[in-house]
């Protein structure tokens, strides 16, 4: 089982590697890279909102931040375009961690709903900023980046695939870490009861915030690289409402708290969001279409495709056990089917 | 000195309509404990069936509340019905994601029919005005004043004087005993949104009459709803009505004595400095242990 998990992984990082090569349409890595953008930035959300239960609608903020960040430093320091300003994309990171600090420690003395409303309420304030404050960020007529002239148009997406999934596999990894660590652990306590796990010891406080930076900068990180793809930035885009709640129905729809659901609902919903964006534009149907879908996974799937799943193969285990029980007691003539029945009610409950 | 008075004035007749608004939200989040974010597409929803009305039928905006208030309460009961009710667990977070996915369908439906130009409601109080001390006073600023005081009166009334009321606010105090002494709990939840959206149609009608609007309005509107509902402390009816008044005042003043840009984001950063040192704000109570 090991081993197939083990090459199964090896195969999916094979094909991602190699995905570029096997398609080479832009219009097809274009949309690769805004996948994989998604899934890391649902991947780094996980991290805070997933293992500690407290939903998160406010990391547009820290995506705008590290977008921001880029582009003021690119501009500052006349960095041309080309492969430098990748270098500077953890720098953006750091810097949306910077301001996760104070705005997640003031947010983090609340809890559940208000906690909600509070990062949704910071994340119009830096909106606000980013228009208003015209020195740093020009306003409303936006931030230009270095455009990679060398970069010919089949080749353009290829660094900007290949940095990205170098940072989802970073996010993956810190997730697997938190997850599979006695930090995560604490955070997983706290979801499940606060006030006990800071009975039981964990720190909750400081943990919260490790947790609330850490995916900030992930996301920071990711802002920075969308920033440089579509090569300029206006506060409407780098502080888009619905990239908060994208994120997090991706995270539901894959399954909340788990490694690997946040890339699943990336993948499912991204390149359906980027399908219907060509089909019909930035129009009305598009936010119909987007809403419906919505409801419809929330509502049929509440739990997310991960978690339903792994019910469904750990109750067809049992059943299928059961069912070997069964063909086993038939054979013994008086009480067998009896015995048989029961024990299938048993698991229906 | 006289600008600032006026600033005051009008802040204060505007505050009434977000309280109108704002009212609605905190009522909702009081009894059925999930917050509604579609509460600001619902809002341009009920200032575009006015104007529907106005425009096609040309019944006043006043009057047009009759009908279109009705309408937008069977609406927000199918919206609990269908939406809100079937979720069972982590209702909390959910229905914000389920009420978000709400109010991406208006706004979508509202930008095919409408496209996304801006409009604004027409009414004779709308360009007509009257003199006060030293400036000029447009007649709907004291309508739609006039009609937060009587729907918020009434809404008042229904609370605090009838059998529906004492439910209503048994519900909200405890959810679980309201139910064993036999209130018919769900009932209570469905009728309190189909109030909070009825609310959000007369409070949409008041902010179409002064403001420019289109369904991306929304954002902005639900923004400040949130900010003044945690300002307030979370279902608490009085606490939305000082933070409405006052978020108001604050901006209108803020944008005479500095600068219009600035307006809305003072009144953010005193909403965060509020919260470090009062984080269940004005009139909150703080959050129980969860069981």
């Amino acid at each position: 089982m090991r081993i197939f998990k083990t090459v199964g992984l090896l195969v999916l990082l094979a094909f991602a590697i190699g995905f570029p090569l096997l398609f080479s349409n832009p219009a097809v890595t274009t949309i690769a890279v805004f996948t994989l953008l998604f899934a890391a930035a649902a991947t780094g959300w996980n991290i805070f909102s997933g293992y500690t239960g407290y939903i998160a609608l406010g990391h547009a903020a820290y995506f705008g931040v590290g977008a921001y960040a880029l582009a003021i430093m690119c501009q500052d320091w006349h960095i041309p375009g080309g492969y430098i300003p990748f270098l500077l994309v953890p720098i953006a990171g750091l810097v949306a961690a910077g301001f996760a600090v104070p705005l997640g420690g003031i947010a983090l003395r609340v809890r559940r709903h208000t906690f909600v409303v509070i990062t949704i309420a910071m994340f119009f304030i830096l909106q606000l900023l980013a228009y208003n404050l015209k020195s740093l960020t020009n306003g409303s007529t936006g931030l230009g980046l270095p455009i990679p002239t060398d970069w010919s148009g089949d080749f353009f997406n290829i660094p900007f695939y290949y940095v990205t999934l170098a940072v989802l596999l970073v996010a993956i990894a810190i997730s697997w870490w938190v997850r599979h660590s006695k930090y995560g652990l604490g955070l997983l306590a706290i979801r499940d009861d606060e006030d006990r796990a800071l009975g039981l010891g964990v720190k909750t406080g400081p943990s919260k915030l490790a947790a609330f930076v850490i995916s900030a900068l992930i996301v920071g990180m990711v802002g920075a690289i969308w920033a440089y793809f579509i090569e300029s930035i206006y506060p409407p885009f780098a502080f888009d409402a619905t990239f908060d709640v994208a994120i997090a129905l991706m995270a539901f729809l894959g399954g909340l708290g788990t490694i690997v659901g946040p890339i699943l609902g990336a993948l499912l919903l991204e390149p359906t969001q980027q399908y219907f964006t060509l089909q019909f534009g930035q129009s009305g149907y598009y936010l119909v279409i987007y809403g419906a879908l919505f409801l419809v996974v929330i509502l049929l799937l509440p739990q997310g495709v991960v978690p339903t799943l792994r019910a469904r193969w750990a109750r067809f285990q049992v059943t299928r056990s059961q069912q070997e029980v069964a063909v086993a007691a038939t054979t013994i003539p008086e009480q067998g089917e009896s015995t048989g029945i029961e024990r299938k009610e048993g698991i229906n409950l | 000195m006289g600008i600032i008075v006026e600033a005051i004035i009008t802040g204060l007749l505007t505050g009434g309509v977000y309280a109108l608004m704002a009212s609605g939200l905190t009522l909702v989040f009081g009894v059925m404990d999930i917050i509604n974010v579609g509460q600001g597409a619902l809002v341009i929803l009920g200032a575009y069936l006015s104007y529907v009305l106005e425009q096609n039928l040309h019944i006043d905006l006043f009057v047009g509340l009759l009908i279109t208030m009705p309408v937008m309460f069977v609406l927000g009961l199918l919206i609990e019905l269908l939406f809100i009710r079937p979720i069972k667990r982590d209702r909390t977070m959910l229905s914000i994601l389920v009420t978000f996915g709400v109010a991406l369908i208006i706004e979508g439906v509202l930008n095919l029919i409408f496209s996304t130009d801006y409009i604004q409601l027409r009414a004779w109080y709308i360009t007509a005005s009257f003199q006060l001390g030293g400036f000029y006073l447009s007649y709907v600023y004291v309508f739609d004043f006039l009609l937060a005081v009587v729907l918020l009166g009434g809404l008042y009334l229904l609370l605090y004087r009838t059998k529906f009321g004492h439910s209503l606010r048994a519900t909200m105090q405890n959810r679980t005993a309201a139910e064993l002494v036999g209130i018919d709990v769900e009932r209570v939840s469905a009728i309190t949104f189909g109030i909070g959206i009825a609310l959000a149609a007369a409070g949409g009608m008041a902010f179409g009459a002064t403001t420019a609007f289109n369904a991306n309005s929304a954002y902005d509107l639900i923004s400040r709803l949130l900010a003044i509902i945690i300002f307030g402390g979370m279902g608490s009816l009085r606490g939305a009505l000082i933070a409405s008044l006052g978020m108001l005042v604050i901006e209108d003043v803020t944008s005479v004595v500095w600068s219009p840009v600035w307006a809305s984001t003072v009144f953010f950063i005193l909403l965060v400095i509020i919260l470090l040192i009062r984080p269940q704000g004005l009139l909150g109570q703080v959050e129980g242990r969860k069981q």
